[in-house]
């Protein structure tokens, strides 16, 4: 599958310049973001606006939505579910990971791409995100969805 | 004091919705880095456990090389692109345990559920996306203004 492993490889590429690009590589704009009450850097919203503009508009032209067929729709009927499950455990976890975030202003993809500068605080960041998804699994144990599952629901992880 | 740039902002934005939208045309994943990430993690230990999760490990480790090779090509390029975080390690080292813990309990984190969830339309993605995004004021503005930048 070598074409595909090229895509993967060319994705992440993209993806790692584009954060760089964006600015999303420097805590301190996404502090500015966060941090409301001075000097707002509005930025952030953005990145959100060029992101999401483009893989939603993508997903709706290219993504076969038949229900029941091979698309968006079936893959993870949850998506489409009426009440869908917005458990405990998402906001929580989403909340402390908020937490996280606004306090150092380093989310993964940015803390990863970060490493590459050889600077000690995306390395200790890094670092510590490891050890704290380690924990969340031992904790909690495998999720099912890890082990090839491919909904969207699930894969939005 | 950071600048308002939303030019480069916007543009980075849409690199980065083409890389999850290519991501899911090769590969139908999303392109939720906390997920990637994790899943590169030693789960099971016996033969069978690795075998079993080795196509989930070999696209996650291209997709994370080719994060970190995007980051050498910024770094190479443009290496004003980066800059250090305003807060002190000890503050960086409890910030990143709490991204890595929950990232994992809320099954995502701004690119899983802000970038592509809230693309899928997922109302899972937005509620974790308003819950982080709220935390996330939150707890910027306390360090800041209340713990003085942590230090």
């Amino acid at each position: 599958m070598k074409g595909q492993s090229v895509g993967v490889f060319v994705s992440g590429v993209i993806f790692g310049a584009g954060l760089g690009l964006a600015g999303m590589t420097q805590p301190a704009k996404v502090i500015a973001f966060l941090d409301v009450t001075e000097h707002w850097d509005a930025s952030l919203a953005f990145v959100m606006l060029g992101a999401i503009g483009v893989h939603a508009t993508f997903l709706a032209l290219f993504s076969r939505r038949v229900p029941g067929g091979d698309g968006v729709g079936a893959q993870a009927p949850a998506v489409r579910a009426k009440s869908p499950t917005v458990d405990l455990r998402l906001v929580i976890g989403s909340a402390i990971f908020g937490i996280g975030w606004g306090m150092a202003g380093f989310c993964p993809g940015p803390a990863v791409v970060s490493v590459v500068t050889g600077w000690r605080t995306p390395l200790l960041f890094v670092g510590a995100m490891l050890v704290g998804m380690g924990a969340h699994a031992l904790a909690f144990g495998r999720r099912a969805e890890d082990a090839g599952g491919r909904a969207v629901e699930r894969a939005c992880s | 004091m950071t600048h308002f740039t939303p030019i480069p902002a916007l543009a980075g934005g849409m690199l980065i919705g083409a890389s999850a939208s290519l991501l899911w045309i090769v590969n139908r994943r999303v392109a939720g880095i906390s997920g990637i990430v994790a899943g590169l993690l030693p789960r099971g230990s016996s033969r069978s456990d690795r075998r079993e999760r080795s196509p989930e490990i070999s696209w996650r480790a291209l997709f994370v090389v080719g994060l970190l090779s995007g980051g050498l090509l910024v770094e190479l390029l443009h290496p004003s692109s980066f800059g250090p975080t305003p807060v002190p390690a000890s503050l960086a080292i409890v910030a990143g345990l709490l991204v890595g813990f929950g990232t994992r309990l809320g099954g995502g984190c701004t690119s899983g559920h802000g970038v592509c969830g809230l693309s899928h339309l997922s109302v899972r993605s937005l509620w974790a996306t308003l819950t982080f995004m709220a935390t996330g004021v939150v707890a910027a503005i306390v360090v800041q203004h209340v713990l003085g930048g942590g230090r």
